[in-house]
């Protein structure tokens, strides 16, 4: 049986059950902590680096997402530091890659765009990588735009978790990640893939579109997943 | 009371946010008074003046000319603000950073072409290996992003530092 335990959130005494996350409890007791990687319905990755929370007595700031609270545990999900470091987790995200807002079939729809707004980001310090990245477009339903990809693994999530045919992948480390679809095949060759769709619905930017959107055009359903998730009793 | 000295510059852009100025239609006629426009594709001079208050640039930083331009106008400019995703961002002009100048433009002026196969380099400005935004090469007041940015958002900058003050956009403005 799962305990009831007592944690503070921002000061505020919080009654939370053992196994559930920062980002939950927090999220449960009314606050906002940004997140781009993490979501409702499938496990969390801790990649985006956007939900760091401060944990008394921890010398180092915690992904919300993956981090399990602890009976006594005092939580900060906003300060001063905190704004820092997921402010520059974000410009770190548009450097990696070639984010070109403007002519995005997701633009006005796109998590990360969204994010730079709430969070106050008007442009970027640090200088932008411009990488040589490839397109994607052999499925015959949809597009993968590396430019655009974030590496949240939201797709390689789903795919696996909720879907079960598990196309995608991350490979290789660091500034030299991609996302893969079985063993590094095309997608469109890619024979596990059931052309569901769910990875491109959960993509929080225009990395993964339905095909024959124009701009602006790309909007995304991730509630699906969360109901999905639901129906088949992994959030009670 | 003394008229505001602006300057407006147009880099590596399409002139939309220019045209974005010029949509915050009789909100112009509020703000004609109480400027002198000295320099910018929208008046005629040849030369960028002494002792510029604000000066607003659209577009990235492109080639050899845009940087001596950003450069002249930032030592002649009080307050420097950025307008639009070309010079915050650096946005489309930027599609052709991953690519080298010299495979770019063989591309266009010998593969592409019929006749004269060779790329122009008399009366041209050399390009600049990567399309950059204005805040690389110089110091940047107030970074307004949008493509193009809002009517709303430029007549808020402008009334702003007219009234002296600068604006605070964080959290009106996104990129895009």
């Amino acid at each position: 049986m799962s305990q009831s335990i007592s944690v503070r959130i921002d000061g505020q005494l919080c009654t939370a059950t053992e196994g559930q996350t920062i980002f939950e409890v927090a999220q449960a007791n009314g606050r906002y902590i940004p997140a781009l990687c993490h979501m409702e319905g499938v496990t969390s990755a801790g990649s985006c680096r956007l939900c760091l929370v401060e944990v008394s007595g921890v010398n180092r700031l915690l992904p919300a997402c993956t981090t399990p609270v602890r009976s006594g545990m005092s939580v900060t999900t906003n300060s001063e530091t905190l704004a820092h470091h997921r402010l520059m987790a974000l410009e770190l995200l548009f450097t990696e890659r070639n984010h070109y807002c403007a002519v995005c079939v997701s633009n006005g729809h796109c998590e990360l765009q969204t994010l730079a707004r709430t969070l106050g980001l008007t442009h970027v310090h640090f200088p932008y990588n411009y990488p040589r990245l490839p397109v994607d477009a052999s499925h015959p339903r949809f597009v993968l735009d590396h430019n655009r990809c974030i590496l949240c693994s939201r797709c390689v999530r789903v795919c696996d978790e909720i879907e079960g045919a598990h196309v995608w992948d991350i490979a290789a480390r660091g500034i030299g990640s991609m996302l893969i679809s079985e063993m590094s095949r095309p997608w469109g060759e890619a024979q596990g893939c059931t052309s569901c769709g769910k990875c491109v619905q959960v993509c929080p930017t225009g990395a993964l579109v339905e095909k024959g959107r124009a701009v602006e055009e790309m909007t995304k359903r991730n509630a699906v997943v969360a109901q999905l998730a639901t129906r088949r009793g992994a959030n009670p | 009371m003394k008229k505001a000295r602006v300057a407006t510059m147009w880099l590596d852009g399409c002139s939309g946010c220019h045209m974005s100025l010029l949509d915050i239609d009789e909100a112009l006629i509020a703000i004609a008074p109480k400027i002198d426009l000295v320099y910018g594709p929208l008046v005629d001079a040849q030369e960028f003046p002494e002792a510029v208050d604000v000066t607003v640039i659209e577009g990235a930083v492109s080639n050899q000319h845009d940087l001596e331009l950003v450069k002249h106008a930032r030592e002649r400019t009080g307050i420097l603000v950025a307008l639009g995703d070309c010079a915050t961002t650096s946005n489309v002009p930027a599609m052709r950073n991953p690519f080298p100048v010299k495979s770019i433009l063989d591309r266009i002026y010998v593969e592409g072409a019929d006749v004269q196969k060779k790329a122009p380099s008399a009366g041209v400005p050399a390009l600049l290996r990567y399309a950059i935004p204005l805040h690389d090469v110089v110091k940047v007041d107030v970074h307004v992003p949008g493509c193009p940015p809002a009517a709303s958002s430029i007549l808020f900058v402008l009334t702003e530092l007219l009234d002296g003050r600068i604006p605070d956009l964080k959290s009106k403005v996104r990129f895009g």
